[in-house]
């Protein structure tokens, strides 16, 4: 049987919600940025009027000011979006308890079961558009198909507070016809080599033999081709499991420009503690480091190297992406973002190899970190901190707390890279190429 | 249209369910709430806002209440 499967977004999720709570700027172009004292002040969302005047997502504030001077700028209020976000679940939980997830605004539901009690996909979506609108005064589009792939396709076809239906008889007339770019996972590369082979559709992808595509493009050639071709069968994941998680990280653009190596290494130390304090909060442990550095240049570079034994101690993630840093930068640039990522996870409490020599020392910075989260917990954040941190206290920063939404990936799992300047770290993950877009 | 916040007074009843009773104005007038005929979860486009909405007669009239996230309560109030 096949199944119903809707994709619902909220439209212009951020800008919607600012408008909502302050009705005097609805009719005016209204942009949500990051603040720009600190260098967060990028375009995270935008409203239909901004969007007319050219106003594009992840363009400087300032940028976005210059094609349209009486655009109104509101800064970000995650929690209040959060909030919204999960008032949205609740009313779809009201149709299926298969409800994925994916973002801060988008969600796909499997109500294949539910269509016996509340009619067909397309009503259901009529329905849920409708309790979103007069519940929570935002307005969402609904995409029905019978494969998540093309039920999001669907809710970026019409757009705001619409249903789109595609079915298996007539996607070849609505989803062929599009560009290839609009396709889940075709980005700026994928796409530039997909025209160079003259494939410029979903349809002529579609009709491309996979072998051919896999030679041009890898595994990720048949997945495109499946995905095309609408023959995607990956399950819309109940909402109580949570993804594998199989790296943790975080990135922050600073303050101001780093110019030293002992600007870089505050800042690993303040990356890597709250690397360590999530790996610890989800019992995990690490063994790979990788860096991200960008440059003033915005041109980005990523190392990584490996430890010798699994670990969730900040001083140690720090020190190594101290290490990794000293042999790839030339000090060329300037540096205006810098993360910090573990990945090779596993269980914190799963067996390993012990040593011969100072162990002792390993076991009690581990009892030390556990001690200062507790202190943490109780006091407050910043009730411990590193005396290498009172250097420069404009780098003092907390990513744990302060970054909320975590990017997700389709295969599930992957992404827990968090930046400070992106709330979906685009730069990350290739997949939310257009994701930011329609926030 | 102004949002207004407002002074409510609210029985609990068992089941947890709030009741508002009545509303004081800031002018330390009391207006009686005769009945609470709808109870639903609802934004306001006119003032902004978004919560459980109470629909009430007072003294006659149809009127919206809203109670938000924060234990809040407000009206939309005439400018």
């Amino acid at each position: 049987m096949s199944r119903t499967i809707l994709h619902c977004d909220l439209n212009n999720f951020y800008a919607s919600v600012e408008c909502l709570y302050n009705p005097a700027i609805r009719d005016k172009a209204v942009a949500v940025c990051g603040s720009q004292s600190t260098r967060h002040g990028i375009v995270l969302a935008k409203n239909y009027i901004a969007k007319k005047c050219g106003v594009l997502t992840g363009e400087p504030a300032w940028q976005a000011k210059k094609k349209c001077p009486e655009l109104v700028t509101v800064s970000p209020n995650y929690f209040l979006y959060l909030k919204f976000s999960n008032n949205a679940i609740n009313i779809y939980k009201k149709y299926t308890d298969l409800i994925e997830p994916f973002g801060i605004d988008e969600c796909w539901l499997d109500v294949t079961e539910s269509t016996r009690l509340f009619g067909s996909g397309n009503d259901m979506a009529h329905k849920i558009k409708n309790e979103i609108k007069e519940e929570l005064g935002v307005t969402a589009s609904v995409g029905v198909s019978y494969n998540k792939i093309f039920a999001k396709l669907g809710s970026d076809m019409k757009k705001p507070d619409a249903v789109t239906k595609i079915t298996m008889e007539d996607f070849k007339t609505y989803v062929w016809p599009l560009p290839i770019r609009e396709l889940m996972y075709v980005g700026r590369s994928t796409e530039a080599k997909l025209k160079k082979v003259g494939i410029y559709t979903i349809g002529n992808l579609a009709c491309t033999s996979p072998s051919f595509l896999i030679r041009q493009l890898g595994k990720w050639g048949e997945t495109l081709w499946v995905f095309a071709n609408g023959y995607d069968e990956m399950p819309v994941c109940k909402s109580d499991t949570e993804p594998l998680i199989k790296g943790i990280g975080n990135s922050l653009t600073t303050p101001r420009d780093l110019t030293c190596n002992e600007d870089v290494k505050i800042l690993f130390y303040v990356l890597s503690e709250s690397v360590a304090l999530r790996l610890r909060k989800n019992n995990l442990k690490g063994k790979t480091v990788q860096i991200t550095i960008k440059d003033s240049a915005m041109a980005c570079v990523e190392r990584q190297a490996k430890l010798d034994l699994h670990t969730f101690i900040s001083t140690e993630i720090a020190e190594k992406a101290n290490e990794i840093f000293k042999t790839s930068w030339n000090w060329s640039k300037n540096i205006r973002l810098l993360g910090v990522r573990v990945t090779d996870l596993v269980s914190a409490d799963s067996y390993v190899q012990l040593s011969f020599y100072n162990d002792d020392k390993r076991v009690r910075s581990q009892l030390l970190e556990q001690s200062i989260d507790k202190i943490r917990a109780r006091f407050g954040y910043y009730s411990v901190q590193r005396a290498l941190l009172l250097k420069d206290a404009s780098l003092k920063a907390n990513p744990a707390e302060e970054n909320v939404i975590h990017p997700l990936s389709y295969f599930g799992g992957s992404g827990t890279f968090h930046s400070k300047e992106y709330p979906h770290s685009s730069d990350v993950s290739p997949f939310l190429k257009k994701h930011g877009g329609n926030l | 249209m102004k949002k207004i916040f407002v002074e409510v007074i609210v029985r609990y009843q068992a089941d947890g369910t709030k009741i508002p009773l009545s509303i004081i104005w800031d002018n330390g007038r009391e207006y009686i709430i005769d009945k609470v005929t709808d109870i639903k979860k609802a934004a306001s486009l006119k003032v902004g806002g978004q919560g459980v909405r109470y629909k009430c007669r007072i003294l006659g009239k149809e009127t919206y209440l809203w109670l938000e996230a924060n234990e809040r309560w407000f009206v939309e109030g005439k400018s």
